[in-house]
């Protein structure tokens, strides 16, 4: 957008304890009027330091820390870091505790999508997309509840297996749900995703080229928000994706130019059916078996170093685990997809008005959790 | 390409700047001689058989006789994924930045230095990004040792 500054230019700080900042973080605008001529983000103020912590902790006590990066998409995070050791140490799961896995990282990418845009829908000022997104989220929380005794941080995910398989009849529950479930997201449509205000305030506001997304390193939906069709489930399998059917949604454009707001929030909404279509086809593959079959009694990975990298509902989580033959991780790197994602919203925000930069910052879907570890 | 080959393509073009490579491993890796990683990442952004658009993780890693600078690299066109590595002393380390080649390494970069003390010539932003801008010492070298208070606070 081509602006004409004044040259008075006010410094506002938005946040850290803001509604909209979705968390802990301060935004440094530098306004001149309604015109936002740079966004300065300040992040940290979550910062625990969980690298540093992970490295006085054996492999398997590193799954409960990982958990708390992404509170919202927990199941994701230890899926994972689990991986990533298992990639390490050579160890293949059997087929029961492949699909299991599928399935509770599907139904944590529903619920996390759910979140995104329940409170997308809050910040731009619509109230009741976020009471029936949070209603239908609450019954995939009733799901873990039910598997792992937790809500919210599982523990679910170990090396080598899970820490407990399903209780019998879990399955129908899921298909219930998902026949309840399905034709809510066209009303959810209804009110939101289609709305003329929603549409007016997202739509066309924070473009996000293609080419500076890959430049910014942005993956998952916000990547695919650009137009850039790339999943890693899809471009670098794991876990057996590839034996599944489901499209990978990219935007398109349709309300303005690509890459907007509106595209990304809408990838999102696309994706949680994509990702019931996977939770049927795993639940019907399910055969029986052992899910600690494959649990070593010792967790002690060769020499080495891996990098491992899964789609987590908020985009690409890479580990990068250096290894020295010990019980604990000589190192251990964690590839944040909101970190990066962060570090292009300067770009997106210059030249927007203040309240495009809720809408921008919104539309990106950030867990501070994640960002500041 | 496999990691054989972009291991002896960099080879190829960098002769004796690539100190040694181990495509052969889990995660193949080439050591570059620092002063050269800016060429090397330019090379292997815009070459064709290449193409590694996408800076997948920017890190440091501590081995108590020197500090590493790791670059996970992926192409999204031709899906191959290769890591640089840079060697650094653990005292003074500096190494030249990438943020022309890939924007994302501002951010990154700023984290190593936050973290490993590793100043990135040529950056254009180089302050502590996680922890506060008065922050003593670098929290993940192995000999760092957690202060008592933060202006006068418990930590």
């Amino acid at each position: 957008m081509e602006v004409n500054y004044s040259g008075d230019i006010m410094t506002l700080n938005m946040g850290p304890q803001h509604p909209s900042t979705h968390g802990v973080l301060r935004l440094e605008l530098k306004t001149d009027g309604e015109i936002v001529a740079d966004a300065i983000p300040h992040i940290g103020y979550l910062h625990r330091c969980f690298e540093k912590h992970v490295e006085n902790v054996d492999y398997a006590g590193v799954v409960p820390f990982t958990d708390r990066m992404d509170y919202c998409a927990a199941m994701n995070m230890e899926l994972g870091y689990v991986l990533a050791v298992e990639k390490l140490m050579g160890i293949e799961v059997n087929e029961r505790t492949r699909y299991l896995r599928i399935i509770m990282a599907e139904l944590g990418r529903i619920a996390s999508h759910l979140i995104a845009a329940g409170t997308y829908g809050n910040d731009i000022g619509s109230f009741t997309p976020f009471l029936w997104c949070f209603r239908d989220r609450e019954d995939i929380l009733d799901f873990f509840e039910e598997t792992c005794g937790a809500r919210l941080l599982y523990n679910y995910n170990c090396i080598g297996g899970l820490t407990q398989d399903i209780k019998p009849g879990l399955e129908d529950k899921i298909l219930k749900f998902l026949d309840r479930f399905e034709p809510e997201v066209d009303n959810l449509n209804r009110l939101l995703s289609d709305n003329f205000i929603f549409i007016k305030r997202t739509a066309d506001v924070g473009i996000l080229s293609p080419e500076k997304a890959i430049s910014y390193g942005v993956t998952g939906p916000n990547l695919r928000g650009s137009g850039v069709r790339f999943d890693v489930r899809k471009d670098e399998p794991y876990l057996g994706y590839e034996e599944f059917d489901f499209d990978v949604q990219v935007g398109k454009g349709e309300h303005g130019r690509l890459g907007s707001c509106w595209d990304r929030y809408m990838v999102r909404i696309r994706e949680v059916l994509e990702s019931c279509k996977i939770v049927r086809q795993a639940i019907a593959k399910l055969s029986p078996g052992d899910v600690r079959e494959n649990v070593p009694k010792r967790i002690k990975p060769p020499k080495g170093e891996v990098y491992m990298r899964t789609e987590c509902p908020r985009g690409e989580l890479g580990y990068y685990i250096v290894s020295d033959g010990s019980p604990k991780p000589y190192r251990l790197k964690v590839k944040s997809p909101c970190f990066t994602v962060m570090s292009a919203f300067r770009d997106m925000c210059k030249g927007t008005m203040i309240a495009d930069v809720i809408s921008i910052l919104g539309s990106i879907d950030i867990v501070l959790g994640e960002i500041d570890r | 390409m496999n990691a054989q080959e972009i291991a002896a393509l960099l080879s190829e073009q960098f002769g004796d700047r690539i100190l040694e490579s181990k495509p052969e491993e889990l995660n193949p890796w080439s050591a570059v001689d620092p002063s050269s990683i800016l060429d090397v990442c330019r090379f292997i952004r815009s070459d064709s058989r290449l193409e590694m658009d996408h800076l997948e993780l920017l890190g440091g890693v501590d081995y108590e006789d020197r500090i590493e600078v790791v670059y996970v690299v992926y192409s999204m066109k031709h899906h191959h994924r290769y890591t640089l590595k840079c060697l650094l002393p653990r005292e003074d380390p500096h190494v030249s930045t990438v943020e022309s080649v890939w924007s994302v390494a501002n951010w990154h970069e700023r984290e190593a230095f936050d973290m490993f003390g590793v100043l990135f010539d040529g950056h254009s932003d180089m302050r502590r990004i996680l922890c506060p801008d008065d922050w003593e010492g670098y929290p993940l070298r192995k000999d760092y040792k957690a202060p008592e208070s933060y202006r006068d606070m418990p930590v």
